[in-house]
């Protein structure tokens, strides 16, 4: 684990060094402040109309149920484009830069390389995520949403980024060129998205398909609801593509 | 200029099986029937040698000759073909973690990351090697004493000249006191100065060291070697002290001799009154000096008295003698004469009388 650690360390500090945690950091938190003013809008707009109509509607609004979990569902589509950019540079970098040989030279296993260089991006991730308790914030400041289906959320998205991460983490040990790698990542995650769609279609293929949806194992969690098979689905997911991650860094060491 | 072409007496006997190891010292590594394939191209082909404890061995053949490649098998970057690697009586293949440890490797383009401080970087190097906490500040100072390094040490690698980024290479590979030094050119890209300061370092480590470094440049091997290990095609061509490797080409030569005669003449009368004189094989000029004479090669058979005959014709065809020498056999000579049997059989001639310049 220190092997991991010292790697991942090594990781960040670079990461905070370049411009690109900053570039990503600022775009998430532009985006997702767009979406925030714009759900938020749309919430108050919804309570006023309420209001005028003197509850005769039949409606009530629910600060979890009509905001934040339609905020959760739209922070897992930037997560899922923004991400590609965090993971792509992790091991091409190495590889062209040539410091991928005193990583494999080291005293420690292609699995800590592979799991420091995990944590790295996943911490990096942890912290862009954090940028949105700002927002979430102010919700607790004006209403009393509840805690617990919000911790929900922020768990699942966790969840999905990781198992993102980990599989830009893989096509990045594919290639030196990490725009290559982010493309490539870019494309399975687009076609990981996709499938939910064609999914809805029905039938055996179709349960398949919406099985594989990175994003529709995360509705529970944004409603709230953890279950075992959306657990399962995504701690499977990152341990796959790690796995794969690290067999690939292992095959390097044929290729040369 | 093909001093010695196609002369197969000129191969050193037995070069290519393999030499029995040097029983005295124990061997720190060993490098057993090593084979190694890139698909089908091989690289490295049933390669065996040793390294005693405490030498500095030079690694010695033109470019794509496999060193590259030997010394990754060496360092556990890659597993081989075929064959074992022991080091300190440990098979890399099964412990690879711990050879790992007690090995210190400067690939051939220093693994240096750009956007790091020169002691972070070194910090961070230590930490990977497995150096416990508290003994990392300790290491990397030493590191940075070794390698002259004080000055750059709150420097931005990527902003440091080629020379010093040789240095950070070098200390990064040291900075863990490893058993075994691998360096893959060491002194490539240094300016005369630095390679001078690099060598007397690597000296400087032999004997408390093991170090294994590859080359193609010849007096480096002589510099700073105990013993060198030649290889071409992949394949061993010799092993022995520098000296022997010489001593070794000298008994091949033995009844002839190579004279260099410095004169002014026009290169036609020198060379005509040169050939004239018996026993006399071969007769090459260089190109002009500065002070327009004229260097020859010449290559006779007979003792030392045909000095007197070279001076004796010159002098009589009216060419002003500048200069007689007798060129011994140069570890150049050695290089050559064992890697260039390719280049020779192709008819292209000593193509790699290039690469041992730079």
């Amino acid at each position: 684990m220190r092997n991991a650690l010292t790697i991942a360390r090594r990781e960040i500090g670079a990461a905070l060094a370049s411009p690109v945690a900053y570039v990503l950091f600022g775009a998430f938190a532009f985006l997702y402040g767009y979406f925030f003013a714009d759900y938020l809008q749309s919430f108050v707009e919804a309570g006023m109309r309420m209001s005028q109509m003197g509850g005769f509607s039949g409606g009530t609004l629910n600060v979890n149920a009509d905001l934040i979990r339609w905020l959760m569902a739209s922070t897992a589509i930037l997560v899922l484009f923004l991400l590609p950019l965090l993971s792509m540079r992790t091991v091409s970098e190495e590889i062209r830069s040539g410091t991928m040989e005193l990583l494999l030279t080291a005293p420690i296993t292609d699995g800590q390389i592979v799991i420091g260089k995990f944590l790295a991006a996943f911490a990096l991730y942890g912290g862009m995520l954090a940028l949105t308790g700002l927002h979430v914030g102010v919700l607790f400041w004006f209403s009393r949403p509840e805690i617990a289906p919000v911790l929900a959320a922020y768990l699942g998205l966790l969840l999905l980024g990781g198992g993102l991460l980990a599989l830009g983490l893989f096509f990045s040990s594919l290639t030196r060129n990490q725009i290559v790698a982010g493309l490539l990542t870019f494309g399975a995650v687009l076609v990981l998205w996709l499938v939910e769609f064609a999914g809805a279609r029905g039938g055996e293929l179709g349960r398949l398909l919406s099985y594989l949806s990175v994003t529709g194992h995360l509705e529970g969690f944004a409603r709230g609801v953890i279950t075992t098979r959306d657990l399962v689905f995504y701690l499977s997911f990152a341990a796959f593509w790690l796995f794969l991650a690290r067999e690939s860094v292992r095959s390097r060491r044929w290729r040369g | 200029m093909p001093r010695h072409p196609g002369d197969q007496s000129l191969r050193v006997p037995n070069a290519t099986e393999s030499p029995p190891l040097e029983t005295a010292v124990e061997p720190l590594v060993l490098v057993d029937r090593v084979s190694k394939r890139y698909g089908k191209t091989r690289a490295v082909a049933d390669l065996t040698f040793g390294v005693a404890k405490g030498e500095v061995l030079g690694f010695l053949g033109p470019n794509g000759a496999g060193k590259t490649t030997t010394m990754r098998v060496i360092t556990g970057f890659m597993p081989p073909s075929e064959g074992r690697v022991l080091v300190g009586g440990l098979d890399i293949a099964e412990s690879p973690l711990e050879v790992r440890r007690r090995i210190g490797y400067l690939p051939e383009n220093p693994p240096l990351y750009p956007e790091m401080e020169v002691t972070a970087f070194l910090e961070f190097a230590a930490r990977l090697r497995g150096v416990p906490k508290g003994r990392v500040q300790p290491a990397v100072a030493r590191a940075i004493e070794r390698c002259a390094l004080g000055e750059a040490r709150e420097h931005i690698i990527g902003k440091l000249s080629r020379g010093y980024r040789q240095r950070v290479g070098l200390a990064q590979a040291l900075v863990h006191e490893p058993e075994l030094l691998v360096l893959d050119e060491p002194t490539a890209g240094l300016d005369p100065k630095q390679i001078h300061e690099t060598r007397k370092l690597i000296r400087t480590l032999a004997g408390e060291r093991t170090v294994v470094l590859s080359t193609h440049i010849l007096p480096e091997v002589a510099v700073t070697c105990d013993r060198v290990v030649i290889i071409a095609g992949g394949r061993l061509r010799a092993e022995d002290t520098p000296e022997g490797l010489v001593a070794r080409l000298g008994a091949a030569q033995r009844g002839r001799g190579t004279w260099e005669i410095e004169t002014a003449a026009p290169a036609d009368a020198a060379e005509a009154a040169l050939r004239a004189v018996p026993g006399v094989a071969r007769v090459e000029a260089g190109p002009e000096t500065a002070e327009r004479t004229l260097v020859l090669q010449v290559e006779a058979a007979g003792d030392r008295s045909v000095a007197t005959d070279l001076a004796r014709a010159l002098l009589e065809a009216g060419c002003p003698l500048y200069g007689l020498r007798r060129g011994g056999a140069s570890l150049e000579d050695v290089f050559l004469a064992l890697t260039t049997k390719e280049a020779e059989a192709n008819g292209t001639g000593t193509s790699g009388a290039s690469e041992q310049d730079s």
